[in-house]
């Protein structure tokens, strides 16, 4: 199993990074090694045996459905790359 | 006196309450050892200035007598924990001047204990990596050197800031986070100890995600005691994890001392894979002569999916990877590079901001998540995952703990290894089988290699019983006496 260059593209789009042409020669071997090695995996019989969520068994804990935290929209926008009026900022989405 | 950068933690805080010397004596004793040492990296970002508010303020609750678990004992945090108010980038340019709004519960728990920060300690971008080789903040260097060169050698990784700062006496102790290997291949690189506990002892509430079913918080340290008080402070439960196990943590200081006698010691045949260096096996056969000679009973035992570990975390930890860093998208936090529009503004900053082997983790990631390849990769792996750990479930049920060598090699030089990414991954073959089970792990320092350089072995736990693991830890330091030190410290010490 081997990833193509145009797989390399889509993966990238889909991960939402830009990737330049020279980059998508270099990655397609790099993760084709990697998947060979993953590929391994196929060696085991799995049958009957349920994924693994968690190392734990646990139950996850629930608590009553209400707010505990907020009001503190100057400390959620501290780090915002742009913001105004309590709102990040974004480049337009809708035409 | 003995130079205070030379204590252990037990010794400065016996010291420190006898009044021998002052919290903030210890702290600039440290500051000064490690304005002497900067050219090792250890650290991000310094933080003296809050170290020496933290001594001071411990020296006032030493005045009156109110002196806490750790008070005024300095220690470097890895730049993977969010410190409020102060900058915290995981070794990432994409969250360059980040400054959280809040505080991670584990250094909450350390400085509630009294813990002095001097820095927030350098590791591989977002914990990937295991050679320190991919920080956005340059490569961390092994305060060890090799006889043979001089080449400068790499710390291991990804928490190698921490490990080379506890290895060269400018840190106490450290904060270190294991996903895959994390804590204890660099506590073996680095000649000293680091304990990864069982997953869910301590709270992931605030330190940057990797991978978020393996991601766990642990110390280093110079001895498995001081490893001991750590973790102390470091674990218990925390409601803003739902992973926080709410189980006791018992005080591993009033057992440490127990030794062996009487305990199972299981000898994994797995983990003697073709081509281990004989060095390393020797070693392997040392530390079970030393817990043999100590009053434990070995015993054999097999773990026969061990050699899909790897292949089974090269699934599961880039697909956890791929889902947690898509919050990187430069609109609430980090760097942003502006594009023509959303889409190109994400891929423009995700491309700036991430480093290589970040972007090949989300990369494979990506893939085995995505349509066509979720069943025969993802939840193969799953499938396979619950295999190993069902294979330390019933090894467990003859021993006690499993005792193997920590890595493959002593540390290496940079530049080599770094042939492709699956040589370098190999680094954490005999780590990871217990990540992917979310057993306790710790790397004790045993001996040098012929070569000079610092060697370690692993011994693994039950699930929350790490206070075993101190045991059997403590015996093996008290047989190995593995007193060397690194020649930078050695220079410091004459």
């Amino acid at each position: 199993m081997s990833i193509d260059k145009n797989t390399v593209k889509k993966v990238a789009r889909l991960a939402r990074i830009r990737i330049s042409d020279d980059e998508v020669d270099v990655l397609s071997g790099e993760l084709s090694k990697i998947l060979a090695m993953i590929g391994q995996l196929n060696e085991v019989k799995t049958d009957g045996v349920e994924p693994m969520t968690s190392v734990i068994e646990m139950q996850m804990p629930e608590r009553e459905d209400k707010v505990t935290d907020g009001g503190i929209p100057e400390k959620i926008l501290a780090n915002a790359p742009e913001q105004t009026a309590g709102f990040f900022v974004v480049p337009k989405v809708v035409e | 006196m003995k130079n205070l950068t030379s204590l252990t933690i037990k010794e400065a805080l016996a010291g420190l309450k006898k009044k021998d010397f002052s919290a903030v004596d210890l702290t600039e004793a440290h500051i000064k050892a490690t304005e002497a040492a900067r050219h090792l990296n250890c650290y991000i970002l310094e933080t003296f200035d809050i170290a020496r508010k933290q001594a001071a303020a411990s020296d006032a609750r030493y005045a009156k007598g109110e002196a806490r678990l750790l008070d005024g004992i300095p220690i470097a945090m890895k730049d993977l924990f969010c410190t409020e108010g102060v900058q915290t980038t995981a070794a990432s340019n994409i969250l360059k001047g980040f400054k959280p709004p809040y505080e991670s519960t584990v250094s909450g728990n350390m400085f509630r204990d009294g813990a002095v920060m001097l820095g927030k300690a350098n590791l591989d971008e977002f914990a990937m990596g295991s050679a320190n080789i991919t920080s956005a903040y340059g490569n961390v260097i092994n305060p060890w050197k090799r006889k043979s060169d001089d080449k400068p050698l790499v710390p291991g990784g990804s928490s190698g800031g921490s490990a080379a700062a506890v290895a060269a006496r400018i840190a106490m102790g450290a904060t270190g986070t294991d996903t895959g290997g994390s804590i204890r291949q660099p506590a073996s690189f680095c000649g000293i100890s680091g304990i990864k506990p069982t997953y869910g002892r301590c709270s992931r509430f605030g330190i940057v995600a990797f991978a978020s079913s393996l991601d766990q918080a642990g110390p280093f340290a110079r001895s498995a005691e001081d490893c001991a008080l750590l973790l102390q402070s470091m674990a218990g439960y925390d409601s803003k994890d739902s992973t926080s196990v709410n189980c006791p943590v018992p005080d591993y200081a009033s057992t440490i001392a127990q030794g062996v006698k009487g305990l199972k010691v299981g000898v994994p045949k797995e983990y003697r894979i073709d081509g281990t260096n004989p060095e390393i096996l020797k070693l392997w056969e040392r530390g079970v002569e030393m817990l043999k000679d100590a009053g434990a009973e070995i015993v054999d035992v097999s773990l026969p999916y061990t050699k899909y570990a790897l292949q089974t975390y090269y699934v599961i930890a880039p697909a956890e990877c791929s889902s947690n860093l898509a919050r990187y998208d430069g609109v609430r936090f980090g760097q942003r590079v502006e594009g023509d529009n959303l889409i190109d503004t994400y891929e423009k900053t995700r491309a700036a901001g991430f480093g290589k082997e970040v972007k090949r983790r989300i990369l494979i990631g990506t893939y085995v998540l995505s349509a066509g390849y979720y069943d025969a990769y993802y939840n193969k792996a799953r499938r396979v995952r619950k295999l190993i750990w069902q294979d330390f479930i019933e090894a467990y049920k003859k021993c006690d703990l499993l005792l193997t060598p920590t890595a493959p090699t002593a540390a290496f030089a940079i530049g080599e290894n770094m042939q492709d990414p699956v040589t370098m991954y190999l680094n954490d073959v005999f780590t990871i089988p217990a990540s992917m089970a979310g057993m306790p792990g710790m790397s004790v320092p045993v001996g040098l290699s012929a070569d000079g350089l610092p060697l370690g072995l692993q011994l693994l736990g039950k699930p929350f019983d790490e206070a075993t693991i101190f045991r059997a830890a403590q015996a093996i330091e008290k047989a190995a006496n593995f007193t060397a030190l690194p020649q930078l410290a050695q220079a410091r010490a004459a």
